[in-house]
């Protein structure tokens, strides 16, 4: 046997002991990504399941025509203005006539929800005749109950209520007149200061008119850049530049997009703050690189020649383009749209900057309206101190997150039927 | 009309036209003998026609909505009686904006002056005046386009070259707006920057370790004068980009580097999507991640140990932030190291090589170019990551390399500097126009230098 054959037979042990640890670490990586990945979704998934959830409590309620101060039931005016809190005050002090005092009174007062109002009013527009009559009903319970409701007996000594709440709920947990319910604000209301009346539908319905905007914008404008480039610019400087602009505007960060959108949308052209139009064209300016880099490279996938048979045929340039390209490169083209939409979807930053971090009750009806968008309502609600708006918060953003599952799946879906291998 | 409405009219006039350019290619061809005596296609005259009919109405319409608004407003101004002309700029635009409140009905006429009521009054019949002459011209230019469309058609005419050429007209703008953006981009935040070194000066701002934009309102408060000194920003932002590529980096490389060397085809097929979900999850999430769950255990951990940690700290930002952009790594990363020729490895193996030196001594130095791209693009990421350091990082800035400790960042400040109330002509708004120029220079130079790097040497094995 050689030296060398020697040397490295002894060596050997060491360079495999190196081997698997260059191994192990690559294992380790990918383990750490996934790590990251679970933890991120079952720390929301764990934050916000609850949030689906409200609870609410049973109290028995006489519409009691005095305390309510109606005069006339089919008066739509006084029915709109009577005094709902005052029939729902009265039912808590008949249930614990225990309390007195201004202080133990507003606390007693405070553990129904503001909002629970509002569902009075509803029933007695619908049903005049329950006027004096006595109903059992599941109020809408406020935001701190809730969170005691909730939490787990340790963790019930930390609760913002005071000692007698905590006994009232205690009562009233154990003649189980407490419940939690499907929450149904979240999906139907817009934002509120009190956490257990908001919800997402007016950023959903904002989301939605932006997005509609940028696509309606992004998609053709896109495909008609991508064409030119692909088909008909001549190979020139100007040619050349357009391509470099394209190539850093996609790694421009997102926030300048949004300084764009401050100084010359809003403040050159004089559109108004915060509306979904010029979010739309604030996102179409960010994913348009996205868009027709995609598009760009769907077209370069059809073959060749197809455009020779087409051109053989007597076709201009412009029918080879319009009649056969583009049909074949289409697919791939909507894929690219789709993930270009999902990326704005998700895009806060250059909103911020146009305004559209306001907060706004009303369920915006157009996309000229005022509004907000589901990532910015998640970061409003992120920074607000209640503790139900963390549950909320998280609630939101398995939202955002299913629609992005939902939009890239659909993609992926696409691509994988509709997309043709030559 | 309503503009919206104008828009559908001017549609269904378009369909119109179509219709109409249509009906007299056939009737012009039949005495020929049929279509094929006719230049081009139908289709191409009606098109032809249908053009006429758009163009021109939506260049006037266009013109017209862009410069419309201060026409009226400077007719509204001067009909004001000379005593009652606003003395300067901020004052004119309180008057107008009195004057519009009055005008939609926001403001009662009786609260104002009557001279202020008077205006609003005119405001209100320039406007509807205004309406009504659009709406007309609107109207007549589109039909006057379309007679001259539909009058030209011939047999003889080359409506498909003419056709072609407005459309490949179309593409070329559509391409150019990536220009514009540039441009647009370019230019919003230059000028507002050249306003603001009009008032700080550009050594300070730039040299100045002390950042406390927030000006007095009135000239006797008790406030400090605004200091501008962006060092603190660009100490934090470089803090926190360069955690998240610590982390970044090595995880992001090495799973390229599993997935592509070592993983089988299943392990591949399910990891390689999977960590791409990383890059697909919003920032705002990650911010909120950041801000709620890891920086408290952070924090927990550090007095476990005895450290001080802030609640804000930088680690938590960079932890998160590099979390995000490990799938950017390694996508990167997995791209350069599969370009490497199989011939490479090949010959490496064969002269008795473990693959971890092979990998190590042959294809990494190999794909080094396109990893370091890879990087660079990743720091102009960083760098430009908003969201998660908005609610993750703090807004004092503290000029420190402590990772425990809370900085702020470039993009916090343009965040926090431009949200809320806010006057355009302050050196605090301007100064985020400032940080804008900043990071767009930034990422623009790690983005050019990058791609220079990967262009240059990519292609240099095969």
């Amino acid at each position: 046997m050689s030296k060398t054959t020697e040397q490295v037979r002894k060596s050997l042990a060491k360079r495999y002991r190196a081997e698997r640890r260059f191994k192990a670490f690559g294992v380790g990586a990918i383990g750490f990504g996934l790590l990251a990945l679970v933890l991120l979704f079952t720390d929301i998934i764990g934050k916000g399941h609850s949030a689906f959830f409200e609870t609410y409590v049973k109290m028995e309620v006489t519409f009691d025509q005095d305390t309510l101060d109606i005069s006339d039931v089919r008066d739509e005016e006084q029915l709109n203005f009577a005094n709902y809190d005052g029939v729902i005050r009265n039912a808590l002090r008949e249930e614990f006539p225990s309390a007195s005092g201004r202080q133990e009174k507003r606390e007693l007062y405070s553990l129904i929800s503001t909002g629970a109002g509002y569902e009075l009013r509803d029933l007695l527009k619908d049903d005049p005749s329950l006027m004096g009559k006595s109903i059992t009903l599941w109020l809408l319970a406020d935001d701190d109950v809730d969170v005691y409701v909730k939490s787990a007996q340790d963790d019930r000594l930390e609760s913002r209520l005071s000692d007698n709440q905590k006994s009232w709920i205690e009562s009233l947990e154990a003649q189980d007149r407490v419940e939690l319910q499907w929450n149904q604000s979240l999906f139907t209301h817009g934002d509120s200061r009190e956490p257990e009346l908001a919800g997402i539908w007016g950023a959903v319905t904002g989301s939605f008119f932006t997005m509609l905007v940028t696509l309606i914008l992004s998609f053709p404008i896109g495909v008609a850049a991508a064409i030119y480039l692909e088909e008909f610019a001549p190979k020139n400087k100007f040619t050349d530049f357009i391509e470099v602009n394209i190539n850093n505007l996609a790694a421009v960060p997102s926030i300048i997009f949004g300084l764009l959108g401050l100084a010359v949308i809003i403040g050159l052209f004089g559109l108004p703050r915060s509306v979904p139009v010029v979010g739309g064209i604030v996102l179409t300016l960010m994913t348009l690189p996205t868009i027709i880099i995609s598009s760009r490279a769907a077209i370069k996938a059809v073959p060749p020649s197809i455009r020779e048979a087409a051109m053989g045929l007597g076709a201009s340039k412009m029918q080879v383009v319009l009649h056969h390209v583009l049909p074949l490169a289409l697919p791939g083209m909507l894929t690219g749209a789709i993930i270009g939409m999902a990326q704005a979807l998700g895009e806060t930053a250059p909103l911020l900057m146009i305004g559209m971090v306001a907060f706004i009750v009303d369920v915006p009806g157009g996309p000229l309206d005022p509004s907000t968008v589901l990532p910015v309502q998640i970061y409003l609600w992120a920074d607000s101190p209640e503790q139900s708006f963390v549950a909320l918060t998280s609630a939101a953003i398995m939202v955002l997150l299913s629609f992005l599952i939902a939009m890239n799946t659909l993609a992926v879906f696409l691509r994988k039927r509709l997309e043709r291998r030559w | 009309m309503q503009t919206g409405n104008l828009l559908l009219l001017l549609v269904v006039m378009i369909a119109g036209a179509y219709y109409m350019g249509h009906r007299r290619s056939f009737a012009l061809a039949r005495p020929l003998g049929g279509i094929r005596h006719l230049h081009s296609l139908p289709f191409y005259y009606a098109m032809r026609t249908a053009i006429w009919c758009a163009i021109p109405a939506l260049v006037v319409l266009g013109v017209w909505l862009a410069f419309d608004d201060t026409l009226i407003r400077n007719m509204v101004m001067g009909s004001l009686p000379a005593a009652s002309q606003p003395v300067d700029g901020s004052a004119a635009n309180l008057m107008l904006n009195q004057i519009s409140n009055v005008a939609s009905g926001a403001l009662s006429p009786a609260s104002v002056s009557p001279e202020i009521a008077a205006a609003a009054e005119k405001l209100n019949s320039l406007r509807q005046l205004n309406t009504m002459a659009i709406t007309v011209v609107v109207i007549v230019v589109a039909m006057l386009g379309t007679a001259w469309g539909w009058v030209k058609i011939s047999p003889q005419m080359r409506a498909r070259q003419q056709v072609e050429k407005v459309l490949q007209t179309l593409f070329m703008l559509s391409a150019t707006i990536a220009i514009l953006t540039t441009v647009g981009i370019l230019m919003s935040v230059l000028f507002e920057s050249i306003r603001f070194f009009g008032k700080v000066p550009a050594t300070d701002f730039l040299f100045g370790l002390h950042w406390s934009p927030q000006t007095a309102l009135r000239a006797d408060q008790v406030a400090s004068e605004g200091a501008f000194g962006a060092i603190p920003l660009f100490v934090g932002t470089l803090l926190i980009s360069a955690i998240a590529l610590l982390v970044a980096v090595p995880v992001g490389l090495m799973s390229a580097i599993y997935l592509a060397e070592y993983a089988p085809a299943r392990v591949r097929a399910f990891a390689k999507p999977a960590l791409e979900v990383l890059a697909g999850v919003p920032t705002v999430v990650y911010g909120f991640f950041a801000a709620l769950t890891v920086a408290p255990v952070i924090r927990q951990i550090g007095e476990s140990i005895g450290l001080d940690v802030a609640s804000e700290s930088a680690l938590a930002a960079g932890l998160v932030m590099g979390v995000m952009i490990i799938p950017f790594v390694s996508s990167l990363a997995d791209d350069v190291i599969t370009a490497v020729p199989q011939a490479l490895r090949d010959a490496s193996l064969g002269l008795g090589a473990t693959r971890s030196e092979t990998i190590k001594k042959v294809i990494f130095p190999a794909a080094l170019p396109g990893i370091m791209g890879g990087i660079l693009l990743a720091a102009s990421r960083a760098i430009g990551e908003t969201m998660i350091v908005v609610m993750a990082a703090g807004l004092a800035a503290n000029l420190t390399a402590n990772p425990l400790d809370a900085v702020t960042t470039v993009t916090v400040q343009i965040v926090t500097l431009l949200t809320g109330d806010q006057e355009f002509d302050s050196a605090k708004t301007l100064a985020a126009f400032a940080l804008g120029l900043m990071l767009f220079i930034t990422t623009l130079l790690l983005n050019v230098i990058a791609l220079h790097i990967v262009k240059k040497y990519r292609e240099q094995y095969d």
